[in-house]
């Protein structure tokens, strides 16, 4: 098997071949490391990656394969690379939250998900781009560039996590993680082709994520496939005392439920409120295929309404920029993090923080930081901060409801597929409207999983079809999305990822560069 | 509910310690008008029946046991400072000098 056909592999299949012996997990990272080399850099290349974390990986990789030469019984996934969002901290590689701010800056302790890839022994590929401290949805708002979407790259990967959904899509890593706090595992899922699921809240321990909105915050995996999602979340889910949200709950039965492989007398609820108007006719083609299918396959499709939706995403630009606001303000140019003297007057604290602010965060960020301390102030927060809260629990009753009478939940994930760069980057409301589907999950606190629905007949770009399920019932979520994808797989003749151009190699362009 | 205008960004911007420009401070109450008009149908969705909800799943007093448990050493909790002396973090003036 070339390295070429190697990276396409499913990271279920490398980690049977690497048992197998068939390949070492060196050649398997290498392999990756090459195909970054090859596409990641240059103007027209995809820039998933902020860092890449060549030695660590590939030293890992060598540790991985003596201790199966040994006999060692290791992980399931051991040797199997993975990409990290640059939100997520990590020892002995730069965390920038894809910030001016930190720019540079090492962590000094690992993130919870991070100790466990390391007990995984799961090779580390580097840090992947995003919206600044996971403010967007298109991975502009990145201060270091924005990535491409491998289907086309003059169009945007998604956000916030369109990094770690590009590299994916664009096999320089078989599987990675994100964070979801309004969409940003499912929405770059979406429009990349691949598949993202953001867990329950508290399923996955969020101790050392960067903080946006905690309450709203969640670590998942992201793949290009069901199962190699459940197979991540089942090692980076799980009780963690450093994080007093965290569930008590083990995370075991994902994988499980994904190879159960039937949906026969499941109950799967249209939201009514989450297709038609306002929702580009291709993604509507292709979500009514995928209902069809899984109507075949012998689930019941009934139509609930959930009227509150409608609200949600305005509930979540009072909550999300609030608890935005606070978290950003551990960043004052003393702790960490870059320090900005002002150019004039007197030096004192309070003027280098204003500068180091105004310098360190870019815009999108800034509105937030605005935006929330207006909702939080004295004389508005009842009418802006309470009352999104009561929001947030008509939408859970909504919920409530949707799931008295149906198992699962199904949605377009994004209204649109991947516009053109710099579309919609001076225009904050129309950016805001891409997670109108995905806030609602997050409001309540439910997992949602993204797959990959087919092309729309305009454009031809990937549509993504979302399951939701109740609190703690992600499993439910693994076993309909497996079942729905080897339906449409079948139909395509082999994953959606096939169809996507080939890329171009865009390694001389960078060498010339430099 | 009131519309935000430019000297209330002014003002917002100086609470969150952020400078900001004349030519951002227009930019920003124009954009913020915007989206603050767009989300205040929410103060109209809830009536005073319905309880906030702050958290998405319940939990009540979560304990752990009072033993020191994972800390920094000051040379880590320094290392990403951007300026530190004698084991601690070291910041300009907290006082403007008359």
């Amino acid at each position: 098997m070339t390295a070429n056909e190697l990276i396409r592999l499913s990271a279920s299949a490398m980690a049977a071949k690497l048992a197998a012996g068939e390949i070492t997990s060196v050649e398997l990272t290498q392999a990756h490391l090459d195909r970054i080399a090859d596409v990641d850099h240059g103007d027209r290349g995809v820039n998933a990656f902020l860092h890449v974390n060549a030695e660590e990986a590939l030293a890992v990789a060598a540790d991985v394969d003596a201790r199966r030469a040994a006999g060692e019984e290791l992980h399931e996934l051991a040797g199997v690379p993975i990409a990290i969002k640059d939100l997520i901290v990590t020892k002995g590689q730069p965390t920038t939250a894809g910030s001016k701010i930190l720019e540079g800056w090492m962590s000094p302790y690992d993130a919870t998900v991070i100790k466990k890839i390391r007990a995984a022994r799961m090779p580390m590929l580097g840090k992947t781009n995003l919206d600044e401290f996971a403010m967007g949805s298109s991975t502009e708002h990145s201060a270091y560039g924005p990535t491409r979407n491998p289907w086309d790259l003059d169009r945007i990967p998604g956000g916030s996590g369109g990094g770690s959904a590009a590299a994916v899509a664009a096999f320089e890593a078989p599987f990675a993680l994100g964070t979801d706090t309004g969409g940003s595992i499912r929405q770059p899922g979406a429009v990349t082709g691949t598949v993202g699921v953001k867990p329950t809240y508290g399923a996955v321990s969020r101790y050392g994520a960067i903080a946006m909105a905690s309450s709203l915050d969640q670590i998942g995996p992201v793949s290009r496939t069901v199962l190699d999602s459940a197979l991540l979340q089942e090692v980076i889910g799980g009780h963690d005392p450093f994080d007093s949200t965290s569930l008590t709950d083990p995370s075991i039965g994902l994988a499980a439920a994904a190879r159960l492989g039937n949906v026969k007398g499941m109950k799967i609820g249209i939201i009514k409120e989450l297709h038609g108007e306002g929702y580009q006719a291709g993604v509507e083609n292709r979500f009514n295929e995928s209902l069809e299918l899984l109507r075949s396959a012998g689930a019941e499709i009934v139509e609930v309404s959930c009227p509150n939706f409608g609200y949600a995403l305005g509930a979540y630009y009072l909550i999300m920029p609030s608890e935005a606001s606070s978290n950003l303000a551990k960043f004052d140019g003393v702790r960490f993090g870059m320090r900005t003297l002002p150019t004039e007057g007197p030096l004192t604290i309070e003027r280098v923080m204003g500068a180091t602010r105004a310098a360190g965060f870019g815009d999108e960020v800034k509105r937030r930081i605005i935006l929330g301390t207006y909702a939080l102030s004295a004389g508005y927060y009842d009418a802006y901060y309470g009352s999104a809260q009561k929001v947030r629990t008509l939408i859970q009753r909504d919920f409530a409801a949707a799931f008295e009478q149906v198992d699962v939940l199904i949605s377009p994930t994004s209204p649109v597929t991947a516009f053109k760069l710099g579309e919609k980057l001076d225009d904050p409301l129309a950016m805001y409207l891409n997670d109108v589907a995905t806030i609602p999950a997050n409001m309540a606190g439910v997992p949602g999983l993204t797959l990959p629905g087919g092309l729309a007949d305009e454009d031809g770009l990937p549509v993504g079809i979302q399951l939701l399920a109740p609190a703690r019932e992600d499993a439910r979520l693994y076993r309909v999305g497996a079942v729905l994808e080897s339906l449409l797989e079948a139909q395509w003749g082999g994953p959606i990822l096939d169809q996507a151009p080939v890329l171009a190699s865009t390694a001389t362009v960078a060498e010339e560069a430099n | 509910m009131a519309a935000i205008n430019r000297d209330d960004v002014a003002h917002l911007a100086q609470l969150a310690h952020i400078e900001m420009s004349d030519d951002e401070l227009d930019r920003m109450a124009n954009e913020l008008a915007l989206i603050v008009d767009s989300v205040k149908s929410v103060s109209e969705a809830a009536g005073d029946d319905v309880p906030t909800t702050s958290h998405p799943i319940p939990l009540t007093n979560v304990m752990r046991e009072d033993v020191v448990g994972h800390v920094l050493t000051v040379e880590e909790a320094l290392s990403g400072a951007p300026d530190s002396a004698d084991g601690r973090f070291k910041v300009p003036a907290i006082l403007e000098e008359s």
